[in-house]
């Protein structure tokens, strides 16, 4: 469960400071599905990084599971990223040079996982997304599409308690954008994760049942009633 | 993974990996060449110096030359006249100290005595003028009756029958050659050290009065000498036992006789020319130097660094070139491959900002990012490494294949009048003087050594640390947030 109090980010950008969030409060409870919409440099992939503990608030407090992330050292704050938060971007972040099974096993790496037990569940992972025949094929081998379900995949491996997802189908077409959310929207479901996704799509966002709308820093929550 | 994401790396960059592997590789190579390079002048020159000195030997021990001879000790050579008729070959050899006074032998004893020194031996260097031809008697030819043989040059008086004389004259050979008295009794030092016996024998310890030689081998093709021919100076008959070669260079002597009989021949009873001296420690030199200095009066001692300083010539040049330019070009090309590297290596970084920021969103610590980095720069600096040595063994290779003839100038200093040799008197000890206006050939090599191989395989490894320090310096400041930077 995330429990945001108070978060302000600034940081200046020439002689001018930037209030990127101002005074975010937000509660998230396991298993919660919340989508985060705004306009460009408003503030949603800065709110995004703060719940990830990619990067600290100026001030606030962001609680995961009771433990402020904003207080953690980086070495406790790499640790909570390695076991309970899994990442999908929109340029998918693949290592190019890594085939699928390999750059799913990247997330297993800092968890000291075995390296036979590391393919197993990798390939495992890459069956659930359904490319468990491209376990050895290179990202540059694969669609958009393919690409973004092995960076599924690699968020998924680890088996996290929070899924964020900066834009999961900003690179993709119409037809491709459907299949991952599906993809998404199934993983969710089966394995209880608490989902927070970043998007521009006004499509996917008036699907969500619990919408946060972030502007010059501000937020504001809109809660769907259960159909 | 370290190792499936290193190669993979690795592969995927290969031009940029070539171009920092070519750049430490170029320094690494050059470092090679010049150090072996080096390592062959200072052979060349220790080769050199052997030729003068013999093994061993540390410095020597002399007297300085006297002033200009005066004239009443030029060399006299009295011919007889003969009868008439008698056209039987005359010579006279002049047997004469070369170049320096003479000094006792009881100071070899002396300098023996010195602290640090190992060993002492005396040798006398003689030079040997022979005069050798024949002398004929011209003929009388009267005018109109009567004849009467004149004596050369001779003229009738008045009244006496005119004539005049007709053929007679002088052909003689005039033969210079240097004579080396060896201490027989001490064949570790001394001159004849830096040759090789290549036919018959080297003295006997026992053979301190015995009437034999050894030929050097130049010497000896000349007077197509071989062991076991005669060869007479002053007189005195020897017999060849051996034929010496010099290892490089000159020899220091056309004949080597023991050392008593060589006195004898000079009438230099219990004289040496120079002393050989060896020293205990190779790097106390310059303190058994001033020792003997000051407790052996009116001597000269020359270390080999002493005779080191008056080599020049191409040998000389080569050697200041590759000790300064040769050096700071080394460091220059390093310095610049190490700065290359770490540029390229952090460049390469700063390229993949999104990919080690993915990384550690993804849970690695910085530490095994730096690991990461550090290890492919490690790689491209052991590769650089490899391929430098082998660029440097193919260099230094090369050198040795070509052998480059370099030429020593030795001495060259003020010289005095010299002897009947002809040879400035340099500021050179013994019968290496006689070299001394010499140039010396010595082929160059370049010899590397595992030491050499060693400094190599130590710089790619620091070049590849300082690559992965610049690298790894910028992938540890990487925030993972850097992960979502839209734009690469």
């Amino acid at each position: 469960m995330y429990e945001l109090r108070g978060v302000t980010k600034r940081y200046t950008r020439g002689k001018e400071t930037v209030h990127a969030l101002d005074g975010v409060d937000l509660t998230i409870a396991d298993g919660d599905r919340l989508v985060i919409q705004g306009p460009t440099g408003g503030g949603k992939s800065t709110l995004l990084q703060m719940l990830g503990g990619l990067d600290r608030p100026t001030s606030g407090e962001v609680v995961l599971d009771g433990t402020d992330l904003a207080r953690l050292s980086e070495t406790r704050l790499t640790t909570v990223r390695s076991e309970n938060i899994g990442f999908v971007f929109q340029s998918f972040n693949l290592i190019p040079t890594l085939t699928a099974q390999e750059n799913v096993e990247t997330a297993l790496v800092p968890l000291g996982v075995k390296v036979r037990e590391r393919r197993e569940r990798a390939a495992e992972a890459l069956r659930s997304v359904g490319l468990g025949e491209r376990l050895g094929h290179l990202p540059s081998e694969m669609s958009g599409g393919q690409q973004q379900r092995v960076a599924i995949a690699r968020a998924l491996v680890k088996q996290p308690k929070v899924l964020l997802a900066d834009e999961p189908t900003g690179n993709l077409d119409e037809g491709m954008r459907d299949e991952i959310m599906d993809v998404l929207d199934t993983l969710w479901k089966e394995r209880g994760l608490t989902f927070i996704m970043v998007t521009h799509d006004s499509a996917i966002a008036r699907k969500a049942p619990r919408l946060a709308t972030i502007r010059k820093g501000r937020l504001t929550l809109t809660e769907k009633a259960a159909p | 993974m370290f190792f499936t994401y290193l190669r993979r790396e690795l592969r995927r960059r290969r031009k940029a990996a070539l171009v920092v592997a070519s750049g430490l590789a170029l320094g690494i190579a050059l470092v090679i060449v010049v150090t072996s390079v080096s390592s062959g002048m200072g052979k060349a020159q220790d080769k050199v110096l052997q030729s003068l000195y013999g093994l061993g030997t540390d410095m020597t021990v002399t007297k300085a030359a006297a002033p200009a001879a005066s004239s009443s000790e030029r060399p006299r050579f009295q011919f007889d006249a003969r009868e008439d008729g008698d056209d039987s070959e005359q010579s006279s050899d002049r047997v004469m100290v070369q170049g320096f006074q003479t000094l006792a032998a009881s100071t070899v004893a002396k300098v023996s005595a010195q602290k640090g020194v190992q060993g002492a031996v005396g040798g006398l260097s003689l030079q040997v003028l022979k005069v050798s031809g024949q002398f004929t008697r011209g003929q009388f030819q009267q005018d109109g009756t009567g004849g009467q043989q004149g004596g050369p040059g001779g003229n009738g008086g008045s009244g006496a029958p005119q004539g005049e004389v007709q053929g007679g004259g002088a052909n003689f050979d005039v033969n210079s050659y240097s004579v080396y008295g060896t201490d027989v009794t001490e064949p570790a030092l001394g001159p004849l050290t830096s040759s090789k016996i290549t036919s018959g024998r080297t003295f006997r310890t026992t053979e301190t009065a015995a009437r034999v030689a050894v030929a050097d081998s130049a010497y000896a093709k000349e007077k197509k000498l071989k062991v076991g021919s005669t060869v007479t100076v002053k007189g005195v008959k020897y017999t060849v036992i051996g034929v010496a070669t010099a290892d490089s260079g000159d020899a220091a002597a056309n004949l080597y006789l023991p050392l008593k009989q060589a006195q004898t021949l000079a009438d230099a009873a219990d004289k040496v020319t120079t002393i050989y001296v060896q020293a205990t420690d190779s790097k106390k030199i310059d303190t058994v130097k001033s020792a003997i200095q000051k407790n052996v009066s009116g001597t000269t001692v020359t270390t080999s660094a002493d005779l080191a300083d008056t080599v020049s010539g191409s040998l000389s040049t080569a050697s200041s070139l590759a000790t300064s330019v040769g050096r700071w070009l080394s460091i220059a090309v390093l310095v610049a491959a190490f700065l290359v590297a770490g540029l390229l290596t952090s460049a390469a970084v700063s390229r993949r900002v999104r990919e080690f920021g993915t990384l550690k969103a993804l849970g690695w610590k910085s530490g095994r990012v730096t690991r990461q980095v550090v290890g492919e720069a490690m790689v491209n600096g052991l590769l650089g490494g490899a391929l430098g040595i082998a660029l440097g063994l193919a260099g230094a290779y090369a050198v040795t294949a070509v052998s480059p003839t370099l030429q020593a100038q030795l001495g060259g200093g003020s010289g005095g009048d010299g002897g009947p040799g002809g040879g400035p008197g340099g500021g050179f000890a013994g019968p290496g003087r006689q070299a001394a206006a010499k140039t010396l050939d010595v082929a160059l090599t370049a010899p590397v050594s595992v030491t050499t191989v060693a400094v190599a395989v130590g710089l790619a490894v620091a070049g590849g640390l300082i690559a992965g320090a610049f690298g790894g310096w910028r992938a540890s400041r990487l925030r993972p947030a850097d992960a979502l930077r839209r734009v690469e």
